[in-house]
């Protein structure tokens, strides 16, 4: 492995694999597409929860607020782009709305885009009365955000309050709507990676890094701590706010508590998913995202009525035994595949004082 | 005199409740020189420490550095001003290598939003394996920090803050800790770091042996007061000093 992961020929063919795996996936289990869907979803969760909680020792209890932001956010835009939002979400109102293929597409793009901006704006004003918590306080104080923005939209009526809101049909073929669906999630999660394996590798993953190590000290050397810490949150809240923008439309339908802010569900995998997978590494996020996945459907299929008993189950192997995840595991007893060095080099020749 | 004195600490007074810590401390820090801060354990060196650095607002008194009031500025601004500490319980980032704590102590004074995303730079490295070098940390340079002995953290802590490039640089008990054969090695440092680097050093020493070598003005605090000031062999020799020590007060 450690050849295999220093060999730029084999991580070619390695991401490959993985590009392959993504596009056939789908083809051969048409069956399980929704499934897939979701499996990247779940990989991006756990990928920009790992940007606080991992890189940086944040642990945002509330990060699935960004999810619900992006969800709502594109909803309002590619309806309201075209219809009147109240008479849409109206309860009274029995009249079908639909969109051509033009004001579906021009809406999404627009919607996503929005979405994404949304939650950067919302991550850079709560950043700087949420980083003034540290430690299990700020991990509190999210959760506290996510789930009170549940609660309050579900009194909302412009956007449906809390019997939700369905989103514009596909004028189409639902199985190209599936496939659409499907191919946007993992473009968005190979982005994600990708995206964070060149920020990780820049002084931006150096900083954080020092900032989970010791903030105090960090500040002493006069790094910009609240810029980093802002800007971190921002990233992992403008993936975020696209995944749930694409959800959203995946699912057709949403409300609040559920779907939108899932404080108890998708707000509590992304961490277990990442200590599963090891956090604080690029690739920790993904295998306990994935394996996560798996484990949790099969679960429910064979073990329904136990599937939560499964869980918690797992939760607390987890956190309890496991903390350090498959990759910590794995970087403790076979560093040297990561290039970690646990010994000094030779003092060399010459060089003796 | 102001251009001579790079630190101007005017009658800084710094309470916790009603434990008076510092009261009415005046003190120069010479431009260019070894300064030495002395004094029994509980003298209030580290509050005055951490009082001219922004780590805590002090309660009155005035801070110049390089003739500008600092009292109000906070920790990050000062630093990155050029003003600099280590700690007295050595603090380095324990789960990077050493040559990511050195990549992440870079000067950031006029470090702009961009900046963040910096790759890696061949001549930031390069300067990083240098201080390596010059502290004896150079073969252990890929190990974790947070597996090195206490000493060679405290080694490694004093490279960072020379990779920072300070104009002042505040060290709280640098040889604390450390293993008594390697005590003339870093005094040697430290004396290089001052005349090769020019970095004006202002040191808190508990071994009196280390500080009369290195310093060449020295200030002693006692429950909070200056006690005295002057050439080590003048402190050496005062009474009040002698007496601070021994427990006469």
């Amino acid at each position: 492995m450690s050849a295999l992961m220093n060999n730029k020929m084999a991580k070619i063919v390695f991401y490959a694999a993985i590009l392959a795996l993504g596009i056939f996936l789908p083809i051969w289990f048409p069956n399980y597409i929704g499934q897939l869907t979701v499996m990247w979803l779940m990989v991006i969760f756990a990928l920009t929860w790992d940007i606080l909680g991992g890189q940086m020792g944040y642990n945002s209890l509330g990060n699935i607020f960004f999810f619900g932001v992006g969800m709502y956010t594109t909803a309002m835009v590619q309806v309201g782009m075209f219809y009147d939002l109240a008479e849409y979400t109206s309860p009274a109102g029995g009249e079908i709305y639909t969109f051509n293929l033009t004001q579906y597409f021009s809406g999404m793009a627009v919607g996503y885009l929005v979405a994404g901006l949304i939650c950067v704006v919302f991550a850079v004003v709560l950043g700087r009365l949420m980083f003034g918590l540290r430690g299990p306080y700020f991990a509190i104080g999210t959760l506290a955000l996510a789930t009170v923005v549940g609660e309050l939209v579900s009194t909302w009526e412009l956007v449906g309050g809390g019997s939700g809101m369905s989103m514009p049909n596909f004028p189409g073929e639902p199985a190209v709507s599936k496939a659409m669906f499907y191919a946007m999630m993992f473009a968005l999660a190979i982005v994600t990676f990708l995206f964070l394996r060149w920020l990780y590798g820049t002084h931006f993953g150096l900083a954080i890094n020092a900032i989970r190590d010791d903030e105090e000290k960090a500040e002493g050397m006069g790094i910009h701590t609240l810029r980093y810490k802002t800007v971190a949150w921002s990233i992992a809240a403008f993936f975020l706010g696209v995944a749930g923008a694409i959800y959203g439309n995946f699912n057709n339908f949403f409300e609040p508590i559920e779907v939108a802010f899932p404080t108890t569900t998708f707000g509590i995998f992304m961490v277990l998913m990442v200590l599963l997978g090891g956090k604080g590494t690029l690739w920790g996020p993904v295998i306990g995202a994935i394996l996560f996945h798996i484990i949790k459907e099969v679960t429910w299929t064979y073990l329904l009525g136990w599937q939560w008993v499964a869980l918690g189950l797992l939760i607390i192997i987890t956190v309890v035994y496991f903390q350090q995840g498959i990759m910590g595991w794995l970087m403790d007893k076979k560093p040297t595949w990561f290039g970690i060095r646990v010994e000094g080099e030779k003092q060399r020749l010459g060089d003796m004082q | 005199m102001s251009h001579e004195s790079i630190i101007e600490v005017e009658n800084i007074t710094k309470t916790f409740g009603g434990v008076v810590a510092n009261k009415n401390v005046s003190l120069k820090v010479k431009k260019g020189g070894i300064t030495g801060l002395i004094g029994p354990n509980g003298s209030g060196k580290t509050t005055l420490f951490n009082s001219i650095v922004g780590y805590h607002p002090i309660d009155g008194g005035s801070i110049r550095f390089m003739d500008k009031e600092i009292s109000t500025y906070r920790v990050q601004e000062i630093a990155r001003l050029g003003l600099l500490r280590t700690f007295q319980q050595t603090r380095i980032y324990g789960k990077m290598n050493c040559v990511e704590n050195m990549l992440i102590s870079i000067p950031l004074r006029k470090a702009g939003f961009l900046d963040m995303f910096a790759a890696r730079d061949k001549e930031i490295l390069e300067r990083a394996d240098r201080l390596l070098e010059f502290v004896g940390l150079y073969e252990k340079r890929w190990l974790r920090a947070g597996d090195l002995s206490f000493g060679q953290q405290k080694l490694l802590e004093f490279a960072m803050a020379l990779m920072n490039e300070p104009t002042v640089l505040m060290l709280d008990e640098p040889t604390a800790g450390i293993n008594p054969t390697l005590i003339n090695g870093l005094i040697d440092r430290l004396k290089r770091a001052n005349e090769e680097f020019g970095i004006t050093l202002f040191v808190i020493e508990h071994n009196m042996r280390v500080i009369m070598n290195l310093a060449e003005h020295i200030y002693c605090l006692a429950h909070g007061k200056m006690l005295a000031d002057g050439k080590p062999e003048e402190i050496q020799n005062d009474q009040r000093v002698i007496d601070a020590y021994l427990g006469a007060h």
